[in-house]
């Protein structure tokens, strides 16, 4: 017998179902006023620095329906790159964000502030970017992708570097439709599939 | 910011894999193309942190917190309780944690649920904690009951509450489901069968424990979570403290 490791494996997975919007934006659900406010409404409050954005997009199975039921959650740093809650970041962003896809439109909103370029490992330079997590029924567990812009510089990303199929890189990168406005789909499968990650 | 080292890479092997035949709704939502694995950055390292300021006084109470404290909900009543951990068998504090499930009867407050069964007039069937310096929460609920859904003929979830758990950064970020001990509906269930590992799906499988339950009140459940650790050797880049 070997020695016995002391490290735990992590729980596993499941499906959030399609009433995830029950236990994490109960008001989308019809459980409006089980809490004063639904966790994650917007990402940044009154008066956060940076360029104001909206981008509208849909999550699409394998036979082009979008989805009803996703649930996304965003993860972002401020407009200067810098990540909340660290030394000099505006207080006005909170960088977390929940929405769902429309239960009718299967369309989903994100009004944010556009992000900095933030530091990577290794003294490495990140694109604008913002990461999704995206959960919904039929999905065993939740999948990691990331948002980046047409109207920025990505050609030294570290992370959309190593996506050896070049073509798919376009997958990640929100399209510019007017004014502070993007377009982001989301694929998941078929032509087109978006690149999620395992980090 | 501090680095406290990479994340320690998913064993995916561990997790259900996103294509399960017997689980159709993932056939047409599961991803063809290979995942793309690299080392977490900074996006996923870090990662929101709420306070309890955002917590209410019933919030981890679903017995009454629909009611605001007017009316108990209907059902048998339950402690559900245990420690979050990370992989490295650190306790994780302050951590949010929210639940959601079925009423005693197997049905949803959801504008989508039409099953037969009625809503419990005083279940509302979320609730959230935050977990306090060891890792430890608890909520106070009633067993969800089984319930039918379409997928193969004849199918019936098992008696399950939904947990999602954020840990410190957003590359932590966990949801899953618990169940009971001795329920003969985990076995024909083709969601939890998504895990292949059976000491895996065990692991979701909360105990009775009798020294939590409360006499004349509540039974209780044990469910602890592990999440993600994080490498700290002393070949990382920046450690804490050295």
């Amino acid at each position: 017998m070997v020695q016995k490791l002391d490290t735990l494996p992590e729980t596993p997975s499941q499906t959030a179902g399609p009433y995830v919007h029950i236990g994490t934006i109960p008001t989308f659900a019809g459980l409006a006023g089980i809490y004063p406010e639904d966790l994650g409404l917007s990402p940044i409050a009154d008066g956060a620095k940076g360029e104001i954005i909206t981008i509208t997009g849909s999550v699409f199975d394998g036979t082009g329906w979008a989805l009803r039921d996703a649930m996304l959650e965003s993860w972002q740093a401020d407009a200067q790159g810098r990540w909340p809650g660290s030394d000099g970041a505006d207080p006005k962003v909170g960088g977390f964000c929940r929405f769902a896809a429309d239960k009718d439109s299967g369309e989903f909103v994100l009004r944010t502030v556009k992000p900095g370029a933030t530091k990577g490992r290794g003294g490495t330079t990140q694109s604008p970017h913002i990461a999704l997590w995206i959960v919904a029924r039929g999905i065993n567990i939740g999948l990691q992708t990331r948002l980046y812009f047409d109207d920025e510089d990505n050609a030294a990303d570290p992370v959309l570097g190593k996506i050896e199929l070049r073509p798919r890189v376009d997958t990640l990168i929100a399209k510019k439709t007017g004014p502070g406005a993007y377009r982001f789909d989301i694929r998941l499968q078929g032509a087109g599939e978006t690149v999620f990650f395992d980090m | 910011m501090t680095d406290l080292g990479p994340l320690i890479p998913r064993d995916r092997a561990m997790h259900p894999p996103a294509y399960d035949v017997d689980y159709k709704t993932t056939i047409a939502r599961s991803p063809n193309l290979p995942l793309l694995s690299l080392e977490s950055t900074p996006s996923e390292e870090t990662g929101p942190r709420f306070g309890h300021g955002i917590l209410g006084a019933l919030d981890n109470n679903l017995i009454y917190n629909w009611t605001k404290g007017a009316a108990p909900a209907v059902g048998e009543r339950v402690l559900m309780h245990g420690r979050v951990l990370d992989e490295n068998g650190r306790a994780v504090p302050n951590t949010l944690i929210e639940i959601w499930q079925a009423n005693a009867g197997g049905r949803y407050r959801h504008i989508k649920d039409t099953y037969l069964a009625p809503l419990d007039p005083n279940f509302g069937g979320c609730g959230r904690t935050i977990s306090d310096a060891e890792g430890r929460y608890q909520f106070l609920t009633i067993r969800p009951g089984a319930y039918p859904w379409p997928n193969r003929g004849n199918e019936w979830r098992p008696m399950h509450i939904h947990i999602s758990v954020f840990g410190h950064s957003f590359g932590q970020r966990l949801i899953t489901q618990m169940y009971f001990e001795g329920d003969p509906l985990i076995d024909r269930c083709p969601i939890a069968a998504t895990i292949k590992s059976r000491s895996q799906l065990d692991r979701l499988v909360a105990p009775l424990d009798m020294s939590h339950a409360r006499p004349l009140d509540f039974l209780a459940y044990k469910f602890d979570i592990v999440l993600r650790g994080r490498r700290q050797t002393m070949f990382e880049n920046k450690l804490e403290g050295m």
